[in-house]
């Protein structure tokens, strides 16, 4: 337990210089792989400490309130022209087919399985993410973060966990929320302005549409919702060089959700369209 | 008692920059060790490094059985609590109140009442000088507040070990002769292992019972604080004397021209002249006996034939002057023994 002493010959000459390392050429791409696997690895400790105690309930519900907060106007007053926009355009198309009496069905179902996703996930990665983004990124250059990891809380399971979660519920109860503001303003336009009748609408309606259509939907909100949160604290954890790094931080947290989620929306209708037949058929 | 800290050939690089290789120390328990050196040659990396938060590309940080650089996380996390890190700029929690913040690690890892947890914040708050403020966020007080409040926060926890990082920057001198009385104090209350990183010549010369000095990418030197008070060495020299003259220039290192340049017009410093060391400061009467001394005075005797002869004296000096045991009786039994190893 002795402390070394002095070393004693002390050679004010500069230490010798290590060798510089050999200038090493950066693989193209190593980085952007490197960046895919911090991001994932991320996302399973997320998982694994969603189901670690203590659960953060006050942050959860802070945080759901939140990102609820800053949604769900913006959801209504979005999903009301964008109902209208499909159901006019479908309706049109449906009118030069001669399937006139599919317009609700249709329009519907394009509403519920495509249009409000990403609605919801736009909305989620927009103003739920960055606010996400910049606040983890603040308290990183503040190094609130690192006061927490040393008083041996753990950031991920006491900030990220309850702010995906909110993400992801928040995600699913806009999706219902738009979906039927959509609906509602399908109907309207369609019935009002093309002149359709409210009774083949329905009939179409229930004729196509079958509640997998709903889950699906519902399912895409959730993996969305979660996408979005740990892309947001990815990005807010790992901000470079101050404040200005954190305002770069929160940019690219939504351009990768965006580009992701439109990825995977891709890929979840692929394989629902292939594993859930259509109704009828 | 405090818990010993070994550093064992640590060497650090963010990218092609290599901030410190190869420091080997060890932090004696209970005693109170000051890091020094110039602005920007890594004492917080270092700090950051024996607390685990920065992972080293080689060597260990040994404390209580656990390596803080190569351990699982899962180990690392539970030896942090027995660490308190008082952080540069406090690290406070922006949307807390003191009180929250400073109760957060009780919250966090106790299962105390909040009548209790309160008892505990203020004794705490009382201590670094903050009662009255537990109401205040963060932003809404001084520099030197948020520093104390992220002491006391450093606290609550009954540390083992203690780092401060800073403790005096941004402070005034009243204000800086205070924190070094009461990290003194401290140390007498809690008899933790405490570091201190400064670059703050008062509490280097008056607090640390070790010292050591961070300098061009390496540890010049760690030891009993005498043989750096006492050092000739350059680097040393003039970090403690605060003069221009010396290796150290604006950008860390001076070449060789601008030194030369230097001694012809004079610019010198006054390392001829040896500095006179200041005693060390004791706790406030009523405190407890710092446990730290004794045990230093037995370590220190064993190893002073290795010591350069001017911090030997020193030491010795130091001894006569405040050792109530003769030096006379203790130095031979503690040289025979060859002190605790
Ligand atoms: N996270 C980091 N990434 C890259 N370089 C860093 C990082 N932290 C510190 N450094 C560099 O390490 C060196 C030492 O910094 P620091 O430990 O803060 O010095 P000081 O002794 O003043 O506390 C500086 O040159 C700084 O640029
Ligand atoms: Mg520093």
């Amino acid at each position: 337990m002795t402390a070394p002493p002095l070393d004693p010959p002390l050679d004010p000459a500069p230490a010798p210089q290590p060798a510089a390392p050999p200038v090493r050429r950066p693989v193209p791409g190593l980085g952007a792989l490197r960046e895919t696997g911090r991001l994932f690895s991320l996302a399973v400790t997320t998982v694994g400490a969603m189901f670690r105690r203590p659960f953060q309930v006050r942050e959860l519900i802070e945080q759901f309130w939140f990102i609820a907060s800053v949604t769900i106007l913006p959801a209504a007053l979005v999903s009301i022209p964008f109902g209208a926009v499909i159901a006019l355009q479908v309706g049109s198309l449906t009118q030069q087919l001669g399937a006139q009496s599919f317009t609700g069905g249709a329009s519907v179902l394009a509403i519920i399985q495509q249009a409000s996703p990403l609605i919801v996930a736009l909305l989620i990665a927009g103003a739920g993410g960055s606010a996400i983004c910049a606040d983890l990124g603040s308290r990183k250059i503040r190094e609130e973060l690192d006061a927490m990891e040393v008083m041996g809380v753990s950031p991920v399971q006491r900030l990220v966990v309850p702010r995906v979660l909110a993400a992801m519920f928040v995600a699913v109860l806009l999706n219902g929320l738009v979906s039927v503001v959509g609906t509602l303003g399908g109907y309207f336009f369609n019935v009002i302005m093309q002149h359709g009748t409210p009774g083949a609408y329905l009939a179409s309606f229930s004729a196509l549409a079958q509640l997998p259509d709903l889950y699906i939907s519902e399912l895409k909100a959730l993996i969305f919702g979660f996408i979005a949160g740990i892309v947001a604290a990815y990005r807010g954890l790992n901000p470079r060089g101050g404040p200005k790094g954190v305002g770069d931080a929160v940019n690219q947290s939504v351009v990768i959700t965006f580009l992701l989620l439109f990825f995977v929306n891709m890929v979840l209708t692929g394989i629902y369209l292939q594993i859930v037949p259509a109704k009828g058929s | 008692m405090g818990i010993e800290v070994v550093v064992e050939g640590l060497t650090k690089s963010f990218g092609s920059q290599t901030v410190w290789q190869d420091v080997t120390l060890t932090l004696p328990p209970g005693e109170v060790s000051v890091m020094l050196g110039p602005s920007g040659t890594g004492k917080t990396v270092f700090l950051k490094s024996v607390i685990g938060l920065l992972k080293p590309e080689r060597g260990r940080v040994m404390v209580n059985g656990v390596d803080m650089v190569n351990s699982p996380e899962r180990d690392v996390y539970e030896a942090r609590k027995l660490f308190g890190l008082m952080f540069q700029d406090g690290a406070l929690f922006g949307s807390m109140s003191l009180f929250d913040n400073i109760a957060f690690p009780l919250r966090e890892h106790t299962k105390k009442k909040e009548s209790e947890i309160r008892r505990v914040v203020m004794e705490r708050m009382d201590m670094v000088g903050l009662l009255g403020a537990e109401g205040k966020l963060p932003g809404e007080i001084s520099g030197g507040m948020r520093k104390r409040a992220g002491l006391a926060r450093a606290l609550v926890l009954d540390p083992q070990i203690i780092l401060c990082d800073e403790p005096d920057s941004g402070l005034d001198p009243v204000r800086t002769a205070y924190i070094s009385q009461l990290l003194i104090d401290l140390n007498a209350q809690l008899d933790a292992t405490m570091l201190i990183v400064t670059h703050n010549i008062d509490i280097a010369s008056t607090v640390p019972d070790n010292m050591g000095m961070l300098f061009r990418r390496r540890l010049v030197a760690f030891g009993p604080r005498e043989v750096l008070l006492t050092s000739q060495e350059p680097v040393v020299a003039q970090f403690l004397g605060g003069h221009r003259a010396g290796p150290i220039g604006m950008s860390e290192e001076k070449d060789e021209a601008t030194m030369a340049l230097e001694e012809r017009h004079g610019v010198t410093g006054s390392s001829s002249v040896p500095r006179a060391i200041e005693p060390q400061l004791e706790p406030t009467p009523g405190l407890p006996v710092r446990r730290a001394v004794l045990r230093r005075r037995e370590r220190v005797l064993g190893l002073l034939d290795t010591l350069p002869p001017a911090a030997r004296h020193a030491i010795e000096s130091s001894f006569d002057r405040t050792g109530h045991v003769v030096a006379g009786q203790a130095a031979p039994a503690g040289r025979a023994g060859g002190g605790p190893s």
